[in-house]
């Protein structure tokens, strides 16, 4: 596993222990059984999803209001400490880990959803809400929310608008930000703002839109207005197969350039395919090179021209077959697959590295091409399931973390993933965000200066460096002058 | 490592003209020139280049300067079917993103803060920064396209920006009741790009496939009687934002004459929005930015993101 190390040392030597005076004071704010100590808790959240391990817990506060959180951060900054929000930890870059025995303030049991209104079609929740807790909440009413991460039965909407998290559908939705309208938040200074509003167009600078994406960087929701979105009356689905992922990719973009915009568009490969098709039995084909799941949604006569259009593109483009989903079983079955697909991995590798980066529609054949020859020259195997509709690719990095020296190879061939999706035009993380997984990697896609910008926004939000210190920007960046930061390790994986 | 195409000339010119000393503010065309109140006096005026740099109809995004006419843009990009977010009130790129203001059919064309993929500006000292990322999906780093998108110039002078693009819809309609129920529309039709109001008539534009524009039309028409209408009305000047479910109990005599978008909450009436206490806690942190971005207070001195009585 990628090792965070670094000049933590002096604090993992030191361990927290239940006579800390900040322990006897959070308790003392909160309730002895939310304030957790023991190094079983602790040891368990100083991980989240990602391969990363080196972080290390302070205590951990669950946390039940505004009000708490509040009391928690005044108490952090009495004792100088600084604080990680957290979620349900199932974050991918490392967003979560907590670096220099911070607090940990938990939302878990900030979980309710407080409030629907459909003629605002808001809902106010908890940040701790899970993600397809809410839009189950929200189907008897006819609406859903839209951002539906992979992860959605246990990520949290707290984690989602730090993550600025996205999903398959967000290709015609919008990734979360699209959805958020408000947000109150908890400063590093303990004060509590709310950023935005439900009114049309908020006065003042978009913070709110500043907030979503700041990774526990800018300070901690605790509570959230998102948009909700109606139920379409008509979905349809279908599955695309291909011979190869190149053709498969060149799909995608004749679509988008036919003016039409799926809901969704999915790519699996043939590992991939054939590892879900062993585990949901779907009735993927498993001779083929990959498959495309596209999906469109909207009225009856309209999906059904798009959809046309959408099999005649692929036939041009050279599909082997195209299967639409005849009614809603076979419908759920096809997303099925899609949503297992990386519990089906399991079955062929002991553990994966998920990647995550953005290109250009027009140039994800040559990248897919490029990743599985990385992956062949580092002798790493690779599988591709993506939100291809949006150029997102996902490359999983199959390995065995027994192996002596493999996690120097599977960070490698990760950075070389980086390097040709930003040769390509793209970005370094579509969904994932950037954590501790790619901090050291921003300055191959911004300048100093564009850096030192975005410092300034976050030292805006928290001069003192006290909230999730050490994620996002590279430490020669963030704000280095405080206590926090020196804690924080330069070399992510060792 | 290439990346996306290294900014203009251009922009460098702009950067050099406006400097590092002295109060300065950007000049479009001056369409919503008093939204954030007056310019200070000695205030001196730069223009952003002009231009479109590149489309990529496929990647659903266009690069342009931001001193380029936002009707210019509209056609080029209409002439390959798409369209952008922002507002068709004339104006330039540049000015419709600081002022952030969407178009009237918001509901069917995005709003602009969601339009705004990668910006260039110039800096209060001068220097070029970029933020966001050039392709439709991007979450690398703090989101400084939002946090400009509305900030009047006040924390950069915006040179060059990639937007996203969207597909003009194959079919429009503008109709016009007198007879139906404003707030029961959007519950009956999916497919509405705009649903204004003036207290007696209720005009929709609805937008698709052809067979789904007609199809919505006889929805609308089992509640009540339509006719065709052109577009939307004269907007009155001053622009409120409220909540949609407000709309329902509009406070008629301060508005006076007025044309309310259903399901957004832009109200445009004949009299202001009376401007709303701003908690102390929340002014902190925009002062905060705004020092963080312009610590000498130079870029547009005077105007305010804040709401101010009239
Ligand atoms: C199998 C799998 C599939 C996934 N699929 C997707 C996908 O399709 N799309 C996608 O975008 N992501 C995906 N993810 C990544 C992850 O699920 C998302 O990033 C998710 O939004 C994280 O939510 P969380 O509640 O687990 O947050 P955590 O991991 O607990 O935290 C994530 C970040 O949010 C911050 N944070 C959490 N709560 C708050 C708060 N209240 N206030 C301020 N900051 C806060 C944390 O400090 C941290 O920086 C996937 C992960 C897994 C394991």
């Amino acid at each position: 596993m990628g090792v965070l190390r670094g000049a933590f040392g002096r604090r993992r030597s030191q361990p927290v222990l239940p006579q800390d005076p900040v322990v006897a004071e959070l308790v003392d704010a909160l309730a002895p059984d939310r304030v957790r100590m023991d190094s079983a808790e602790r040891a368990l959240f100083a991980h989240d999803a990602s391969v990363f391990t080196g972080g290390v817990s302070g205590p951990v506060c669950f946390v039940t209001s505004a009000a708490e959180v509040q009391a928690v951060m005044r108490i952090a900054i009495r004792h100088d400490r600084a604080i990680v929000p957290r979620g349900a930890g199932t974050g991918l870059a490392g967003g979560a880990i907590p670096l220099g025995a911070p607090i940990v303030v938990s939302t878990i049991k900030m979980n309710r959803v407080l409030e629907v209104d459909t003629v605002d079609r808001v809902a106010w929740v908890e940040p701790g809400v899970v993600n397809l807790d809410l839009t189950r909440y929200l189907r008897p009413l006819g609406y859903h929310f839209a951002p539906d991460p992979s992860s959605q039965q246990a990520c949290t909407i707290g984690g989602n608008v730090a993550n600025n998290s996205g999903g398959p559908h967000c290709l015609a939705y919008g990734v979360t930000s699209n959805h958020v309208v408000a947000i109150d938040v908890v400063l590093p200074s303990g004060e509590l703002v709310t950023l935005g509003g439900v009114d049309a167009e908020p006065d003042g600078y978009d913070l709110r839109g500043a907030f979503v994406g700041g990774e526990g960087t800018l300070g901690i929701a605790t509570r959230i207005g998102v948009r909700i979105t109606p139920n379409p009356p008509v979905v349809r689905t279908m599955l695309v197969s291909f011979d190869s992922a190149e053709v498969a990719a060149s799909m995608v973009g004749d679509v988008i350039a036919a003016g039409i915009v799926p809901a969704a568009m999915e790519m699996m490969d043939r590992e991939i395919t054939r590892a879900v098709e062993n585990f949901v039995h779907a009735g993927y084909p498993l001779d083929a090179g990959a498959v495309l799941l596209v999906e469109v949604d909207g009225q009856d006569e309209g999906t059904r021209l798009d959809m046309e259009r959408i099999t005649e593109i692929a036939h041009a483009d050279g599909a082997r077959s195209c299967r639409l989903a005849a009614d809603e079983e076979e419908r759920a079955l096809l997303w099925k697959g899609r949503k297992g697909a990386f519990g089906a991995v399991a079955q062929i590798a002991p553990a994966y590295y998920l990647h995550d980066t953005v290109v250009p529609r027009a140039a994800l054949a040559d990248v897919l091409r490029a990743v599985y020859e990385i992956g062949a020259r580092h002798d790493l195997p690779v599988v591709n399931v993506f939100h291809a509709g949006d150029g997102n690719l996902h490359p999983l990095l199959l390995f065995d973390p027994r192996e002596p020296g493999i996690m120097e190879r599977v960070h490698e061939a990760g950075k070389d993933i980086v390097e040709v999706s930003l040769a390509a035009g793209g970005t370094l993380s579509g969904e994932h965000g950037i954590g501790v997984e790619k901090r050291d990697y921003m300055s191959m896609m911004f300048s100093d200066v564009d850096l030192e910008h975005q410092n300034r926004l976050r030292r805006a939000f928290d001069p003192a460096c006290r909230a999730n210190p050490g994620k996002v920007l590279p430490a020669s960046h963030s704000c280095a002058d405080i206590q926090a930061l020196r804690q924080v390790p330069t070399g992510v994986w060792a | 490592m290439s990346g996306p195409p290294a900014a203009p000339a251009a922009l460098a010119a702009l950067a050099a003209e406006v400097g590092a000393e002295g109060p300065v503010a950007a000049e479009g065309r001056r369409t919503r020139w008093d939204v954030g109140g007056a310019l200070a006096d000695g205030t001196r005026l730069v223009r952003a280049p002009s231009g479109i740099l590149e489309h990529k109809p496929e990647e659903m995004t266009v690069r342009v300067l931001a001193g380029t006419p936002v009707d210019e843009l509209h056609a080029e990009l209409g002439a390959r079917g798409q369209r952008t977010g922002l507002p068709r009130r004339g104006g330039t790129v540049g000015g419709a993103l600081a002022v952030g203001e969407s178009d009237v059919a918001v509901l069917g064309r995005g709003r602009v803060r969601d339009t705004l993929l990668q910006v260039r500006y110039v800096a209060a000292d001068g220097a070029v920064v970029q933020g966001g990322g050039p392709t439709v999906k991007n979450v690398t780093g703090f989101d400084l396209p939002r946090l400009i998108v509305g900030s009047l110039g006040t924390l950069g002078i915006l040179g060059e920006v990639i937007l996203r693009t969207n597909p003009i819809p194959a079919s429009s309609r503008w109709v016009t009741s007198a007879s139906v129920d404003p707030f029961a529309v959007l519950d009956l039709v999916r497919g509405a790009s705009c649903v204004l109001w003036d207290g007696t008539r209720t005009l929709v534009e609805l937008e698709g496939h052809g067979a789904d524009v007609d199809a919505n039309l006889r929805a609308l028409e089992r509640v009540g009687e339509w006719g065709e209408a052109s577009g939307p009305p004269p907007l009155p000047p001053h622009r409120w934002s409220m909540p949609p479910a407000g709309l329902r109990t509009l406070d008629r005599e301060a508005l006076g004459d007025w044309v309310a978008s259903i399901g957004v909450g832009t109200v445009w009436a004949s009299r202001p929005q009376p401007p709303a206490e701003v908690p102390a806690p929340l002014a902190a942190l925009a002062q905060r930015v705004k020092d963080g971005f312009d610590p000498t207070g130079r870029l547009a001195p005077g105007r305010s993101v804040w709401r101010r009585a009239a």
